[in-house]
C-alpha cells in the first residue's frame, strides 16, 4: 500500500472511531440536561428525586463517553495537516476558519462548563448548576455546527474564488460557507442522529433493567425509557424528513452520489427505488434488480415522472467537464448502495424497537414482555450503525474527490511522509483506540449494569457490580 | 493583520504554556509527590476542574494556525510528523488517564491510569520544547515549504535541551501549583521537591537562552530570555523562602513567556529555512487572504473575553485549596463544597436555603 491509501485508511479509522463516540456524547449531554432540568421543576417531590438520580447515573456514562470524544477529537484536528498537508494548503483559507472558530467558540464552551458541571455540584447553586450543562450541551451542538459546515464545504463548495498565483481556493464569503444548503440539512441530519443514538442507549440500558428486575426495577428506569422512547421516535421522523430534503439536494449537487447510492446505471425517466442489486461494474449495469417502481424519482425529486442521471451519464459528463478517464469519476458502487441501505435500515429498525416498547408500554405489559425487552437491549447498536454507514456513504460516494469539483483526494495527501510513519501510525493509533474502546465499553457497561445510586437492584443478585459502583 | 495574528497565536501558546503546563507539571510528578490513593485524587482534584479547557487553547493554536496561515499550518504538522503523533497519543493517554482514574475499581486499573498520566504528561512537556527548539533554529525546507529533513534533523542537542527546558520548567511550576493549591504530605511534598528541580530547571534555561542568542541573535531574543531567566530565580527565591503565591506568580511569568520570547524572536518569520533563506515562511507568505483575516479578526474580537471571563470565573468558583476531605468518598463534594459554599453565597448568588437537596452527603 502506498502512502496515499495508508492515509486514507488512517483518517477513516480514526474518524469513524470519532463518529462512534461524538454522537452519544452530543446526545447524552442534551438529554443528561433534560434529565436535570426536570430534576430542577420538580425538586422536593419524589419525581424530582429519580430524576436526580437519573441525571447522575446518566452523567457518570455521559462522561466516560466524553473522555474519549475529546482525546480523540485532537486527533482529528492535527491530522489534517499531518497527512493531508497539500490539501490544507489548498483550502486552508476557507476550511481553517471554521475550525478556528470551533474551537474558539465551541471546545472552551463546553470543556469549561462541563469542568463546572461535574465539580461545581453542591458548590454551585441549583440553578447555576443546571445552566453549566445546558452551556456544555450547546457547545457540543455548537461544534457540531462549524466542522459540519466545514464538511459541507468538502461535499458543495461555496464562497470561493480560485487564487491562480496561489495555487489555492479563498474565501470570499464566510456568510456562503457557514449557510451552504448542504450544511443546513446535513446539521438537523446529524443533531437528530445524535439524538436518536444517545436515546437509543437509554432505552437499552432501561430495557436491561426492566427486564432483570421487572416491577421492581428502580423507577428511574422507567422514567428514562420514556424519556428515550419520545426522543427516539422523533428523532427518527426528524431525520428521515430532513434526510429526504437532503437527498434532493445531493443528487442536485452530486449527482454521482444518488446515482452511485441508487446502483443506477443509465439516465431514466420515472426511476425506481432498487432494494437489492447485484451489480456488473466493468459492464456498468445491474445483473439482479429487484425494485419500487418510480421510487427514486420520489425519493430524489419528489416527482414520480423526474428524471434521475446514471452513473454512466454522470462519469461522461464529469470526464468532459474535469478531464481524464470517465471510470475514473466512478466511486465504489457496492460501498455507497449498500451503506446507503444500511443507514436507512438501522435507522428504520431501531424506530421499530422503540414502537413495540411503546405498544407494550400501553397495553400495560411492558415488563411482562422479556423477549422485546431483550431485544431492546440491543438498540443502540443500531443507530451507531447508522451514523458509520452514513459517513462511509457520504465521504466514499464523493470519491474520487476530496473537495466536490475542485481537489482530487489524491492531490491532497502529504508528499514528504514517509510511507512507514503513515503506516506506523495507523497501526499505533488502531491499535490503542481499540484498547481504549475496549476500557469504555467495559466501563459504560459496569456502571450501566450497576444502575443508579441509593435505589438500586438488590445487592445480593448484583454482589461483583455494587462493590464495583462504589469505586 | 498578519501581525496581529502572529501575535494571537503567540498568545494562545502562552495560554497554554501558563495553563496546561501545571496541569502537566502536576501529572509527571503524580507518582513523586502523592503516594498514597487519597493523596494523588488530591494532587489531581487541583487540576481537575481546568485540565480539559485549558487544553482547548492548544487545539485553538492549531485551529487559528490553519485558519490565518495554512501553508504554516500544514508544513509544521505534516514536517514534525511523528513528533505530533507522539504528542498526541500522550495527550490521549493523559486525558482518558485522568478521566478514568475516578471511575477505575481496582488497584490495578488505577496503577494503570496513574501510569498513562505521567507519561501522557511527559511526552508533550518534552516534545513541545523540542518542537519550539526547532522553530527558532531552523528546519530544513525545499521551494514548496515541504520540511526534507526528516526525523533526524528535528533531534539534535539544541533541540533536546529545549525539550529539557519545557520538561523542568512545566515540573516546577506543577508542583509550585500544588503548594499552592493542595495540603498535607502533597505540599509538603511538593515543596521539598520545587527546590529540588530549581537547580536542573534554572541550569536548563539558562544554558537553553544562551545558546539561544548565538541561534538567533537578536537583542529581542537576548532581552526576553533574560526576562525569562530572571522571572525563574525569583520564583525559586521566593520558593525557598515559602512564598507560595509568589513563587507561582513568577514561575507563571517565566512558563508564559516561554512562546512569547520564541515568537518575539523568529519574526517576521514562522518556520526558517535553515538550507536556503529563500524558503523560508514568513508571516508574509504563509498567511490567509485578508478577507479571511479580517472574519477571523471579529469573531476573536467577540469571543476571546467571553472566554477569558468565564475560565476566569471558573478558577474564581475552584479558588478554595483542595484538602483531603474534598477526595474521600465519592469524589464528588466534601469539606470544599462546605468551605466554599459561603463565599459562593455571596458571590455568586448561591444556594439561599441551608444544605440542599443537591449538596451531596458527606462521608
Amino acid at each position: 500500500m502506498d502512502s496515499l491509501m495508508l492515509a486514507r485508511w488512517q483518517f477513516a479509522t480514526t474518524t469513524i472511531y470519532h463518529f462512534l463516540i461524538v454522537p452519544l456524547s452530543i446526545g447524552l449531554t442534551l438529554l443528561v440536561a433534560t434529565m436535570q432540568t426536570m430534576a430542577y421543576r420538580r425538586r422536593g417531590t419524589p419525581a424530582g428525586d429519580d430524576w436526580d438520580r437519573a441525571t447522575r447515573f446518566w452523567g457518570r456514562i455521559m462522561l466516560v463517553l466524553f473522555a474519549l470524544g475529546i482525546v480523540t477529537g485532537i486527533v482529528q484536528e492535527f491530522q489534517f495537516g499531518m497527512n493531508w498537508s497539500a490539501y490544507s494548503r489548498f483550502v486552508g483559507d476557507i476550511f481553517g476558519a471554521p475550525l478556528a472558530m470551533e474551537g474558539l467558540i465551541a471546545f472552551f464552551l463546553e470543556s469549561t462548563f462541563l469542568g463546572l458541571w461535574i465539580f461545581g455540584r453542591g458548590l454551585l447553586s441549583p440553578r447555576l448548576h443546571l445552566a453549566t450543562i445546558w452551556l456544555a450541551a450547546i457547545g457540543t451542538v455548537i461544534s457540531a455546527y462549524f466542522i459540519l459546515a466545514a464538511n459541507s464545504f468538502m461535499q458543495h463548495p461555496i464562497g470561493l474564488v480560485y487564487d491562480t498565483a496561489q495555487k489555492r481556493v479563498e474565501l470570499t464569503s464566510i456568510w456562503k460557507v457557514l449557510t451552504n444548503s448542504t450544511q443546513l440539512v446535513t446539521f438537523p441530519h446529524t443533531i437528530f442522529a445524535a439524538l436518536m443514538t444517545a436515546a437509543a442507549i437509554l432505552l437499552s440500558v432501561s430495557a436491561f433493567h426492566l427486564r432483570r428486575s421487572g416491577e421492581a426495577a428502580d423507577p428511574v428506569h422507567r422514567k428514562v425509557a420514556g424519556l428515550s422512547i419520545g426522543v427516539l421516535l422523533a428523532s427518527v421522523v426528524g431525520v428521515s424528513l430532513v434526510g429526504h430534503v437532503q437527498g434532493q439536494i445531493m443528487t442536485d449537487q452530486q449527482p454521482m452520489k444518488m446515482a452511485a447510492a441508487e446502483a443506477l446505471w443509465d439516465t431514466k425517466a420515472n426511476a425506481p427505488f432498487s432494494l437489492f442489486a447485484y451489480a456488473d461494474v466493468s459492464e456498468g449495469h445491474n445483473k439482479i434488480d429487484i425494485s419500487i417502481p418510480r421510487g427514486l424519482s420520489i425519493l430524489a425529486k419528489n416527482r414520480p415522472g423526474a428524471t434521475v442521471q446514471g452513473i454512466n451519464d454522470v462519469k461522461d459528463a464529469e470526464a468532459a467537464k474535469y478531464g481524464g478517464s470517465p471510470s475514473s469519476y466512478v466511486p465504489v458502487v457496492w460501498m455507497a448502495y449498500w451503506m446507503f441501505r444500511l443507514m436507512i435500515g438501522f435507522g428504520v429498525l431501531a424506530g421499530l424497537i422503540a414502537l413495540g416498547v411503546l405498544v407494550q408500554w400501553w397495553r400495560g405489559r411492558l415488563t411482562a414482555s422479556p423477549w422485546l425487552l431483550r431485544v431492546a437491549t440491543w438498540t443502540v447498536a443500531l443507530p451507531l450503525l447508522a451514523n458509520t454507514a452514513g459517513w462511509l456513504f457520504t465521504e466514499t460516494a464523493r470519491q474520487p474527490w476530496l473537495v466536490y469539483g475542485l481537489l482530487r483526494t489524491r492531490d491532497g495527501v502529504s508528499t514528504n511522509v514517509s510511507t512507514g510513519f503513515v503506516a506506523a501510525t495507523l497501526v499505533g493509533f488502531t491499535a490503542l483506540y481499540g484498547l481504549l474502546g475496549f476500557i469504555c465499553f467495559r466501563m459504560v457497561r459496569r456502571i450501566a449494569r450497576a444502575g443508579p445510586d441509593s435505589a438500586g437492584p438488590p445487592a445480593a443478585e448484583l454482589e461483583d457490580d455494587r462493590q464495583l459502583s462504589l469505586a | 493583520m498578519q501581525g496581529f495574528w502572529f501575535g494571537v497565536i503567540g498568545v494562545l501558546w502562552a495560554g497554554f504554556f501558563l495553563l496546561e503546563g501545571f496541569d502537566f507539571g502536576v501529572g509527571m510528578l503524580l507518582p513523586v509527590v502523592a503516594k498514597t490513593d487519597t493523596d494523588r485524587k488530591m494532587a489531581l482534584r487541583s487540576i481537575g476542574p481546568f485540565w480539559d479547557g485549558n487544553e482547548v487553547w492548544l487545539i485553538v493554536a492549531g485551529g487559528a494556525t490553519f485558519a490565518a496561515f495554512p501553508e504554516w499550518y500544514a508544513s509544521v504538522f505534516a514536517g514534525f510528523y511523528l513528533a505530533f503523533a507522539v504528542l498526541l497519543v500522550g495527550l490521549i493517554l493523559r486525558g482518558i488517564g485522568i478521566e478514568y482514574r475516578g471511575k477505575a475499581h481496582t488497584d490495578h486499573g488505577r496503577r494503570w491510569c496513574d501510569f498513562a498520566i505521567v507519561v501522557g504528561s511527559l511526552l508533550p512537556a518534552l516534545l513541545l520544547g523540542v518542537a519550539f527548539a526547532d522553530f527558532m533554529r531552523g528546519v530544513r525546507m525545499n521551494a514548496a515549504h515541504d520540511m526534507t529533513g526528516g526525523f533526524w534533523d528535528l533531534v539534535t542537542p539544541y533541540a533536546l535541551l529545549g525539550g529539557v527546558v519545557t520538561l523542568t520548567l512545566f515540573a516546577f511550576h506543577g508542583a509550585a501549583f500544588l503548594v499552592l493549591r493542595t495540603e498535607g504530605e502533597v505540599r509538603d511534598m511538593a515543596r521539598a521537591l520545587i527546590r529540588t528541580l530549581a537547580v536542573p530547571a534554572g541550569v536548563a534555561a539558562v544554558a537553553f537562552v544562551v545558546w539561544t542568542s548565538q541561534v538567533r541573535g537578536e537583542w529581542v531574543s537576548f532581552v526576553l530570555g533574560g526576562v525569562i531567566v530572571v522571572a525563574f530565580l525569583v520564583a525559586a527565591r521566593a520558593a525557598y523562602a515559602g512564598r507560595a503565591v509568589a513563587a507561582f506568580s513568577a514561575s507563571s511569568i517565566a512558563v508564559a513567556l516561554v512562546p512569547v520570547w520564541v515568537f518575539a524572536a523568529l519574526w517576521p518569520y514562522v518556520l526558517p529555512a535553515r538550507n536556503n533563506a529563500a524558503f523560508s515562511l514568513t508571516v508574509y507568505n504563509a498567511n490567509s487572504s485578508p478577507y479571511t483575516l479580517r472574519v477571523m479578526t471579529v469573531v476573536a474580537l467577540i469571543f476571546t473575553p467571553i472566554v477569558l471571563a468565564y475560565q476566569a470565573w471558573t478558577y474564581w468558583v475552584f479558588r478554595a485549596r483542595v484538602t483531603g476531605a474534598d477526595v474521600a468518598g465519592d469524589g464528588y463534594g466534601g469539606g470544599i463544597v462546605a468551605r466554599a459554599r459561603e463565599s459562593a453565597k455571596k458571590t455568586l448568588g448561591g444556594p439561599s436555603e441551608p444544605a440542599d437537596s443537591t449538596a451531596p452527603t458527606a462521608p
